[in-house]
């Protein structure tokens, strides 16, 4: 149990730091330690590229004095480094303003129950295995087609890590898991068309991840396609959003309903709360609890408890993404999502992957977003994209070269659909989806 | 040699490493027959303070220090690093590492006796820690004083948000034949974004600054209050915005940050690793037209106290102004040692790491365009429909399809030659390796960023520089929804 053991070393090294805050007159504080190992290997055409062997750690303490905070971070977990840790924080925290919403959680807010959530499990694949896997999915990828000319590898990553987190109202708590994965990236020549595209899976058990050879044949598949992409004219159609590229979708709106953007006005959803903001057939919810999976937790980056929740059902907005300062600052408690949510998912529909096609009927299919382009504060959404222009539910060609336009209100109003086609390689699961229209900008 | 010391202060000595520690690490990375290997020590101070709703919210101070090892052996690289500056920990990540070595590989041992190479390269910014260059009290001040006179500026502004960062690192890198040498980087920046609203409606604006030097830049010339004026002005601009553009037309980029065009457009592309592999759409074409002949673009490393500047890179390579297209024609390519070698030409001082935690790669310093023959004015009014585009967030290359955007945050409707009324934010898609044979006019009014440019590379962040002259580009497209 060399694990226990680790894991009551780094909870002795928390509760000496918050001993030492409160020592230097700290009214209350906060603290965190990590520990991860990782290793890191890469092949490219057929042999080892790079072998990386990875060791973090770090620690980091908010202290209060009354209602100034401050905050210090260091990656030397010498006693002596600790104290002078704490002491820089106390050193901030006597020149930030008071702050009647900063401070500790509500205690009642804390969580109190510590499920194993199955999210350890240690890969003993050692470098010799990582490499012939590796070399196993680029195999896969470079003999898939004769058009496969080049490629930047695959790679298998694995890690494993040890969280502590406790605060000087008793919570101490710490939590080990693992994250492995294994990607594929590509190139394909068509005279003078050359395109790249990668694919990859990630898991917490190994014994999850997609296998080499699928991996590899889905990268050279999805390099292939996009072979002598070209652009569209400029125009306004129905835009669906690949499994993969609706996340992002998800991800602005999550941005708009967080605390530090509503307390800061700087959201297009300011007030949305109980009003229409998807389709009445849209349920959004957090799953925090889910066995295995990579956005779960029991608690957020506070100690809150997390919460199994709607976020939105029946396409109404039921609750905004809050941590303890950002309620605080709207009149409202902590949703436990100080660090972000937990295994966001939209309810998938009726349609796969075809299907959602057959409704798009014509229209852009989009399979990869480029450059930021999204303004949080008006909502207005400009991005580069690149895809596949269909037309009677049939893929036609590839496109690129183009930017799709709209307004993040109107657009989560109109979606049309979302397919049961779920990608559930992040935290934020969900299938495709389909925007009545947007603007095309092109040739 | 002075800087050397201040490196060995700084790092080696709290951790009781020695030349003799450091000999004896590569030695052991040396017993297999490696083409390179290089130790890089690390110590960074970082600290940040955060002004918002007219009060001082936050303030951090963050300390990273640790150590990576590499052995390079022809394409093969063996890396590890720790947290942790011990010798016992050096000596097993060297063991790691050198296994990139296969069995069988007979060892012709080297030996490793550390010398101290005279540091006779110039310096690009100097020393001394920004951290102290204000007490923390001035820093709260000067916070305060930007706070306020930037509230004062109009009479919509809903919220402004301060922050002031500076980071003092010391690096020292140890290299196969024992050399030493060390580099002390100072870097501050400052950054002021408002919220304003007129009738409902909310816009932001945001503007920042900062570069290789201490906090008395913000201070000196007041630069800390033009940067407050800059971001209500773009804010005041936005909430005038109609509807941008869809569609391919005429593009008028500013000077200055709208530069980050080249970054992306071919700067990326231009680097070694890239090229090595083949992989970019660049690849193979030096000596080739990439642009028209109007355009000269470098990548310089050595301009004093910029954001990107860097005295030696990541491999203590001295940095260098290296000619990336010369009137149009690919000259060459950015490169760190290992690309170098591979390629057969000389490093470029380009080899950059985000930390001691990450491997080295070639990477952009400060990339720019000199300045052309055109009166900035005169470009616009050569323009019959176009747009303008004067300032700009974020962009992003595929640099194999050479696909680039980057995003106006500010711009303008161009109409007979006039700039006629705002548009709304849109993001701008071209093909780098042709967008600049359509460059049909280049102004006088050479600008550098103001020091704001962080570039992403396989999840590595590092500090970066753009600039260019006033640009008119025949027919780019612009991704507005006015269609
Ligand atoms: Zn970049």
């Amino acid at each position: 149990m060399q694990n226990q053991e680790q894991h009551t070393a780094l909870k002795n090294i928390v509760q000496d730091i918050l001993d030492e805050a409160v020592k230097q007159g700290a009214s209350a504080a906060e603290a965190g330690l990590s520990q991860e190992n990782g290793l890191s290997v890469s092949v490219r055409l057929g042999d080892v590229e790079t072998i990386e062997h990875h060791c973090d750690q770090g620690l980091g303490v908010t202290v209060y004095f009354g209602q100034r905070k401050g905050s210090a971070s260091t990656t030397d977990l010498s006693p002596a480094s600790i104290k002078e840790t704490v002491s820089a924080a106390c050193s901030i925290a006597r020149y930030t303003s008071e702050d009647e919403y900063s401070g500790l959680p509500e205690p009642e807010l804390l969580a109190t129950e510590f499920p194993d959530l199955d999210l350890n499990h240690p890969w003993d694949i050692g470098v010799d295995g990582a490499i012939a896997l590796a070399i196993e999915c680029e195999d896969a990828a470079r003999s898939y087609h004769e058009e496969i000319s080049n490629s930047e590898g695959a790679s298998v990553d694995t890690h494993q890590g040890i969280r502590v987190m406790g605060n000087t109202l008793g919570f101490l708590q710490g939590y080990a898991s693992t994250r492995h994965s294994l990607s594929c990236s590509v190139l394909a020549q068509r005279g003078d068309s050359m395109q790249r595209d990668y694919w990859y899976t990630v898991a917490r058990n190994a014994r999850d991840l997609e296998s080499a050879v699928d991996v590899g044949n889905k990268a050279a598949e999805r390099t292939l396609r996009r072979l002598q992409a070209r652009s569209l004219s400029t125009r306004q159609c129905p835009v669906l959003y690949c499994a993969e590229t609706a996340s992002g979708l998800l991800s602005s709106f999550i941005g708009a309903i967080s605390g530090g953007n509503l307390y800061r006005k700087s959201s297009f959803l300011l007030d949305a709360l109980g009003t229409q903001v998807f389709p009445e057939f849209v349920r959004i919810h957090e799953q925090p609890y889910l066995k295995g999976a990579l956005g779960s937790g029991a608690y957020d980056g506070e100690g809150v408890a997390t919460q199994t929740r709607d976020i939105v059902s029946e396409g109404i907005l039921r609750g905004y993404v809050l941590s303890t300062y950002s309620a605080r600052k709207l009149g409202l408690h902590s949703t436990g999502n100080a660090g972000g949510v937990h295994n966001l998912t939209i309810d998938p529909g009726k349609l796969d992957y075809q299907g959602m096609l057959k409704e798009l009927n014509t229209g852009l299919l989009v399979t990869e977003l480029m450059g930021q382009g999204v303004n949080m504060v008006t909502g207005d959404y400009s991005r580069g994209a690149a895809g596949f222009w269909v037309e009677n539910g049939e893929i036609q060609y590839p496109v690129e070269e183009i930017t799709i336009a709209g307004n993040l209100k109107d657009m989560l109003k109109n979606i049309v659909a979302v397919g049961n086609d779920v990608d559930y390689r992040g935290n934020i699961r969900t299938g495709s989806i389909l925007v009545e229209r947007m603007s095309i900008a092109g040739e | 040699m002075e800087i050397l010391n201040l490196a060995r202060q700084a790092i080696l000595m709290p951790a009781g490493i020695q030349d003799g520690d450091i000999e004896k690490i590569m030695n052991r990375l040396l017993s297999s027959p490696v083409d390179a290997a290089d130790i890089y020590f690390q110590s960074s101070h970082f600290e940040s303070w955060v002004m918002e709703g007219g009060i001082i919210k936050e303030g951090s101070h963050n300390i990273e220090q640790g150590a990576g090892v590499r052995a390079v052996f022809g394409e093969k690289t063996g890396f590890a690093y720790s947290d942790r500056i011990e010798l016992p920990v050096l000596l097993e990540a060297a063991n790691n590492v050198k296994a990139i070595v296969r069995q069988g590989q007979e060892a012709d041992p080297l030996h490793c006796k550390v010398s101290i190479k005279a540091a006779d390269w110039p310096k690009h910014y100097a020393t001394q820690n920004p951290l102290k260059s204000l007490a923390d009290q001035q820093k709260i001040d000067l916070l305060r004083r930007v706070d306020s006179e930037t509230r004062k500026l109009d009479s919509r502004i809903e919220e402004v948000i301060v922050s002031l960062v500076g980071v003092h690192e010391h690096i020292l890198v140890a290299r196969q034949d024992g050399s030493l040498v060390a580099d002390v980087r100072p870097l501050v920046r400052m950054n002021v974004t408002v919220i304003v609203e007129q009738d409902g409606q909310r816009e932001q604006g945001s503007m920042g600054g900062g570069g290789r030097s201490d906090y008395n830049y913000f201070i000196d010339r007041d630069i800390a209050l033009e940067y407050g004026r800059e971001a209500v002005r773009q804010a005041l601009v936005n909430l005038e915005a109609v509807e941008a553009p869809a569609g391919n037309m005429t593009v008028v980029l500013g000077s200055g940050w709208p530069g980050i065009l080249l970054h992306e457009a071919i700067g990326h592309g231009l680097e070694g690793d890239f090229n090595r592999k083949g992989t970019s759409a660049f690849s193979g074409r030096v000596g080739e037209r990439v642009a028209s002949d109007l355009c000269t673009v470098v990548d310089d490393g050595t301009l004093p106290g910029r954001r990107g500047s860097l005295t030696i890179d990541d491999e203590g390579t001295p940095t260098e102004k290296t000619v990336l297209i010369e009137n149009g024609i690919l000259k060459g390519y950015m490169q760190d040692q290992l690309n170098a070698r591979l390629m057969g030409v000389n490093p470029t001082g380009n080899g950059r790491r985000e930390s001691y935690a990450h491997l080295p790669m070639p990477r952009m310093t400060n990339t720019y365009m000199l300045p052309g023959q055109h009166d900035p004015e005169e470009i616009i009014k050569s323009v019959k429909k176009g747009l303008y585009a004067k300032n700009f967030g974020g962009g992003q290359v595929d640099i194999t399809s050479g696909k680039f955007v980057f995003s106006a945050s500010e711009a303008y409707l161009i109409e007979n030659g006039k700039i006629t009324r705002a548009v709304k934010g849109a993001t701008l898609i071209g093909n780098g390796p042709d967008v600049l044979t359509k460059v049909s006019m280049v102004g006088t009014d050479l600008e550098l960023d103001s020091g704001v440019g962080s570039c992403g590379k396989d999840g590595q962040s590092v500090p970066v520089g753009v600039g260019q002259p006033t640009l008119k580009i025949d027919g780019l497209t612009v991704g507005g929804t006015s269609v």
